[in-house]
Parts: structure tokens; sequence; C-alpha cells
């Protein structure tokens, strides 16, 4: 048996050492759009409290990627386990306990920041007070708490977004290039809250093509093409799959 | 249904396992089913148009009803197979079930289309007019309206899943939609004691051998349905086959996308594959087994 | 379930107390219709007079049409449907919600359908617990079954389409039920109308049931 496997347990157990169980693992994952193989056999482990940056071309699959950790796309094939959750079996369960901040802003135009931020944060049964801090730390209190967001600029709109992440308090952060749009207070403000987050227990997986900024923010750095991911620092484990015909798995050391 | 050859069909590469289905639509049940629906064509064609009288009071148009009748009835069969396929999907994903649903809708679809235009032709003669606001034709109208609405979502050009699930919440809710229509026209129509010229149907005079023949008439197209809902069926399922193909080609498509984007190939977590044929069967190992 | 659709049903009627589409769009169509029925059966007072029923109920579907669009349009919007499956919230809960607002927006709608056909049409109400009941029930069941397709035709393109082509014919029978109960309960013999009320109330329960379950489905994109 391949010493380095390890079997994912159930359960959540934040601030974990090196021998938790990892926040997201990926195992030759598969995941369709429609018919297209957007993902097509992903291996990613990312820790607890770790900050993971996915780089690569555009269409490489990374939006991909962090809409299947947050368990909006289901996996086909291979495994994928997402805070303890398996996202074969079920993949509506992890929702709740992850964030997503996509390109699109989630939010309803017509109604002012507030509104935005209390009807989502109450959705996740987060509390009020959380709501009402997440706008303070966001930068969004005073005058800009009663305007339509449909009024805002793009900046301020992602900011709205953030803080409805930020306002439920979620295990796993996944960030879909959080810094764009944003002004260079807004990008400062980006980085304070994903170190905050994970000093607090929480795990962030982002995408950026912001580079600089990114890879000094990130623990680690994976490349994704073509739907497939490679880890830029630790040498992948290999699979049942990679091994050579004729040999048995017990025959990997 | 026993001639299919198992080995020439791959299977779609979604998550349902599939059952090994035909690859030509005909096979011998087909044909001895068309050979006895033919052949009751023909006998209920001779006795509709010569073996049996014309009626009393509506003289030779009575004819016309061996054919409405049983056309009004398998519609609804129709229909419930729709209902009970679409249940069956929502319920156990059977794809099976699904397009024998989606078959039987379209073969419904048609015979509705039959039942109302024969109903018209049977009203111009006795009531002088095209068209009458009675329970059985209205609910005929209505039934088709709904059909149509169900072969709209299923045929969108979308991915399967979202269109046979989207489509099996309208089938399902079929037979509850035909049931309160039928009895709200029914209602409708008879509280106001509009007279008996728009009584459906021949009524409990009829009898002897044109009873018979409408007996007849059921089973023939009884027949009918069952060799189009066959063939209808598997054409489907072709259909469904040749979409879900290729996915394995497809996901080897997508990783090699990579390779190309990025020059020259990093290292990947297995040895680089000297040729597609060695790609192909690594990819194949990843998941269910194709056959090849 | 229920805190989730209070939930939702607040934030739909906020966000039409804000953006008023109904109020200045939607109301002023449902008078349109009354006007042009007006144009279109002649002046003849005796014919608007007797097609009063049927007409009232028509407007109130046409418009009841526009008041759903509008109600997913607002979920169309940039990634809201990923954010409402993320949130946490119960789908039967959603569905509850959205067609509580649907609802609520609908009675607002025919309230002044009311006042309108009793002003254009000169209509004398009569038989007020069958009319009110009928009200009450039809507008519960185009609610539930407007949510529930509209939630299946909004993830397509084509939705704008195929939402009336699947909705009217399954809103036949409620459009059947309520007029014959108002022509009951205006000509004064309410007995003939309550079985009436009867159907619309299976109507309503049949679609209140298969919304809190297939709704959850239908959100999801596959």
């Amino acid at each position: 048996m391949d010493p380095t496997e390890t079997v994912a347990e159930p359960g959540p157990s934040p601030g974990g050492g090196p021998s938790a169980a990892p926040a997201v693992r990926l195992r030759r994952a598969v995941a369709l759009l429609g018919s297209f193989p957007a993902l097509a056999g992903v291996d990613l482990e990312v820790d607890r409290q770790e900050i993971v940056l996915l780089r690569g071309p555009n269409g490489a699959g990374k939006t991909t990627l962090l809409r299947t950790l947050a368990g909006l796309v289901p996996v086909t094939q291979g495994e994928a386990t997402v805070l303890g959750i398996d996202l074969v079996r079920d993949h509506k369960a992890v929702r709740p306990k992850v964030g997503l901040l996509g390109h699109a802003t989630g939010l309803y135009d017509e109604l002012t920041v507030a509104d935005n931020v209390r009807f989502w944060c109450r959705a996740a049964r987060a509390r009020a007070v959380d709501a009402d801090a997440a706008m303070v730390r966001l930068g969004l209190d005073g005058r800009l708490r009663n305007v339509a967001v449909g009024r805002l600029s793009a900046g301020q709109r992602r900011r709205t977004s953030l803080a409805c992440l930020v306002a439920r308090r979620p295990e796993l952060w996944l960030l879909d290039e959080p810094h764009a749009g944003l002004d260079q207070e807004g990008r400062d403000l980006v980085d304070h809250l994903v170190r905050d987050a994970t000093a607090a227990g929480a795990t962030v997986v982002m995408s950026s093509h912001e580079l600089d900024r990114a890879v000094a923010l990130a623990d680690r750095t994976v490349t994704v093409t073509g739907g497939t991911t490679e880890d830029d620092a630790r040498p992948p484990v290999p699979g049942p799959a990679e091994i050579p015909e004729g040999q048995d798995s017990t025959d990997v050391a | 249904m026993t001639t299919q050859s198992n080995a020439t069909t791959s299977r779609p590469g979604g998550a349902t396992a599939p059952e090994v289905g035909p690859t030509s639509t005909g096979s011998k049940a087909t044909r001895v089913l068309g050979i006895l629906a033919l052949a009751a064509v023909a006998l209920l064609v001779l006795l509709g148009l010569w073996w049996t009288p014309a009626d009393v009071i509506q003289d030779e148009s009575v004819r016309i009803l061996y054919v409405h009748v049983p056309a009004a009835t398998l519609a609804y069969l129709g229909c419930f197979l729709t209902s009970l396929g679409s249940l069956m999907y929502l319920w156990k994903k059977s794809r099976w079930w699904e397009l024998v649903g989606y078959a039987a809708a379209e073969i419904a679809a048609i015979f509705t289309a039959v039942t109302l235009v024969t109903g018209m032709l049977w009203g111009r003669p006795t009531w002088g007019v095209f068209w009458v606001w009675d329970a059985r034709l209205t609910s005929t109208a209505m039934l088709m309206l709904l059909l149509l609405g169900y072969l709209a979502v299923r045929r969108l050009p979308a991915d399967y899943h979202v269109r046979a699930q989207r489509a099996s919440i309208i089938g399902l809710l079929l037979v509850p939609n035909v049931i309160i229509v039928r009895q709200s026209v029914q209602w409708w129509r008879t509280l106001h004691q509009e007279a008996s010229l728009f009584a459906d149907g021949p009524g409990a005079t009829i009898e002897g051998i044109m009873l018979f023949t409408l007996v007849f008439g059921f089973v023939t197209f009884q027949l009918i349905f069952a060799w189009l809902l066959v063939h209808r069926f598997r054409l489907a399922w072709l259909e469904e086959q040749v979409a879900g193909q290729g996915l394995t080609a497809a996901i080897a498509e997508r990783r090699a996308e990579g390779r190309s984007a990025s020059g020259a190939a990093p290292a990947p977590i297995a040895p680089p594959p000297a040729a597609p044929s060695e790609l192909v069967h690594r990819a194949s190992t990843t998941g269910p087994e194709v056959a090849s | 379930m229920w805190h989730d659709a209070l939930l939702v049903a607040g934030k739909d009627l906020r966000l039409e107390v804000r953006s008023r589409v109904a109020l200045n769009q939607i109301v002023p169509f449902a008078l349109l219709v009354l006007v042009l029925f007006a144009f279109a059966l002649d002046p003849d007072r005796g014919l608007l007079e007797r097609a009063t029923p049927g007409l009232y109920w028509v407007a109130v579907l046409f418009s009841g049409l526009l008041a759903l669009q509008r109600a997913f349009t607002v979920e169309a919007a940039d990634g809201n449907r990923d954010a409402l499956r993320l949130s946490g919230l119960d789908p039967a809960g959603i569905f509850l919600g959205k067609a509580m607002a649907v609802g609520v927006q609908l009675l607002v709608l025919e309230v002044l359908l009311g006042i309108g056909v009793a002003v254009l049409y000169t209509t004398q109400f009569a038989g007020w617990p069958l009319l009110l009941a009928t009200v009450g029930v039809a507008t519960v069941g185009i609610a539930a079954a407007g949510t529930l397709y509209g939630v299946l035709a909004a993830g397509l393109r084509v939705r704008e389409t195929l939402l009336p082509l699947l909705l009217l014919p399954v809103l036949a029978p409620v459009l059947i039920g309520s007029t014959r109960a108002f022509e009951a309960a205006l000509a004064g013999a309410p007995a003939e109308g309550w079985p009436w009320v009867g159907l619309l109330a299976v109507f309503a329960v049949l679609y209140i049931l298969a919304g809190v379950l297939g709704f959850g489905p239908l959100l999801e994109e596959s």
C-alpha cells in the first residue's frame, strides 16, 4: 500500500497540524460542462489554512475548478473530497461551508449594499452583526450602505460581493481573480482579508493573473492547463493508473 | 428485440450505466409487429368502409369514429406513458424509461392530431361546422398544447440531462394537468346543458358488427402505436448514443490542449505516451470500461 | 424552510418596492388590456357586461405572466443563480418565497383590476364570499404553477417565449374555473360557483407540492 496515500477523515478539523485531513483532495477528477470535460483529470491537495494560487492560460479550467470545489459542478469521475465531504456522492453538501467570489457579482442591482449583504448573510444563517462588521471591513460603511448596487462602480461592487463572502465566515475561500477591478487599496485589503482568514482557520484557493502580488501572498502555486493541474512545488503522488502494466500496486514503494 | 450487436456499441460517457441497446431500429420483432399492424389496418379498412352498415342517425360519417375514438384513447395512453417515463427518470434516473416517455409523447402528439382532424371531419357533416367547443374536442386540443410544451422543452439545444430533467417535470405533471383540464372542460360544457348534438362519442346504441369494428379499431391502433413506439424509442436511443460518445477522446483532447499551449510539455503525472492508442488506454483505465 | 421562504419573499418584495416595475409597467399594462377589450368588443354594453368575468381573468393571466417573467429576470442577472445555490437556502423555501412574492403582487393587481372593471365595465359586484375565495385560491394556483414553470424556463435562453407556451395551457383550468365562479357570484347563484373553487384548490395544492419538490433540481444547472 502506498504510504503517502491518506484517507480523508469525515468532518472538519480546524487548525489541525500536518496529520489533519487536507481541506481539498482531488484525484483524477473529471468535471463536465455539458459534454465538454472542463476538468480532465485534476490532482489537487490543499492543506487546511493553506493559501494556494491557481495560474494558467485562459480556458484552462481555473474557474471550473473553483466552481467544482464550491460544489456547483458535479464530479463525474475520480475522487474529490472537500472539507471532508465526498463531492462525487453529494456535491451540494459542501456549499454552505464555502465562499465563492466569482466573476459575476451575485448581487441584486436594484437593492442597496446593506440590503444585499444582509440578505446573503441571513441566507447563510450568519448573524446580522457579521454583516455589518463585514461592510465596515470592506469600507462600505457610511454613504455607500444605502446606494443601490447598480449605481456603484465595478470595484465597489466587487467589494460588496466580498463583504457577502466575509460575512458568511466560510471554511474554504474560493476566489476567482479577486484583485481584478480593485484599486490599490482594495487589493491590499484583499491580501489582508486572506491572511486574516487563514490565520483564523480557513483555507484559501484563488486564481489570478496578477502573478506578482498573488505569488507573494500564496503559500504554493499550481498551474492549470488543459483541464489538469501540475503542482509547481510538490511532486505529484502516483495513483494506480500511472503504474505501468504488469505491476501490482503493492510493488510501488 | 434480441438482435442487437453488443460489440459495436460504445457506451455514452455519462454517469448512468446504460444497457447496451440496438444498433438499428428494425428487428425481427418489429417486422412481425409491422406485418400484423398492416394486416390489421387492411382488415379495419374493409370492416370500416364496406362490411359495416351506415348508422341510422349519423349515416356514413360514423365510419370516421372507428379511427377517431381509438386514436383519442391511444393519445391519452401515450400521454400516460410519458408521465410514467418521466417519473422513472426523476426517481430512478432511468434513461431507458425517459426515452420511452419521449417517444410516447411524440406518437401521442401524432395521434392527438389524428383525433382532432378526424373529429373535425366527423363534425362537419354531423353538426355543419368544423369545430365545436364540446368536452372531448376541447380537452383533446388542450392535450395537444400540453404535449407541444413538453416536446418544445425536450427538444431544446442543450445537454441531455438538462433537457431530460426539465421535460420530465413537465411530463410528470402531464397526467394531473390532463385530468384537471378534462374535468374543468367537462363541467363547463355539461353544466350548460348544450344540446345532445354535442354528446361525445357513439354512445350506448352501438352494437353488433359496429361494436366489433370499434374494438378492432382499438386493437389496430395499439399495434400501430407499439410499432411506432419501438422504432421511435430505438431512434432516440441511437441519437443519445451518438451524442454521448467520445468522452474519453474529449478528455484526451482537453489534456493535450495544455501540452500544446505551454510549448514544452511539463513533467506529466505518467510517462508521456508514445502513441495515441496508449493515451486512450491510459485514459480508459481511469473510467468505465470502453468497449473497444 | 419557512424562514428561508419569508426571507426570499421579503427580498423580492423589497426589490419591487425599490424598482417599481410592477407598479409602473405591469399595472398599466393590465388596465390597457381592459381598455383594449372594450375597443374589440364594441361599446355594446350588454356584451362587455356578460363577458366581464372572462375578460377580467384573461387580463389577470396576461399580467401575471409579466410578473412571473420579472420575478425570474432579477435572478437571471449576473451570477445570482450560483449565489442562490451556494447560499444555503432551502430550495423549497426559495420556491415558496418567490411564489408568495408573486402572489402578493398578483393580489394587488387583481384588486386594481377589480376597480378597473367596476369603473370601465360598470360591473355590479355581488356574492363577495365567493369572489374573495376564488381570487384567493386562483392566485395561489397561478403563483405556484407560474413559479415552477418559471424556474424551469429560467435557465434556458428561450425563456421569454417558452414560459407562456408552457404556462397558459396549464392555467386554462384556472381560467375556466375562476370565470365560472365569478359568473355564478355575479349572477346571484353562488351555489354553482363553489365546486369550481374546489377545483381551483386542488390545482393549487398540486402545484404547491410540485413546486416544493421540483424547484431544487430545477435550480441546478444540469
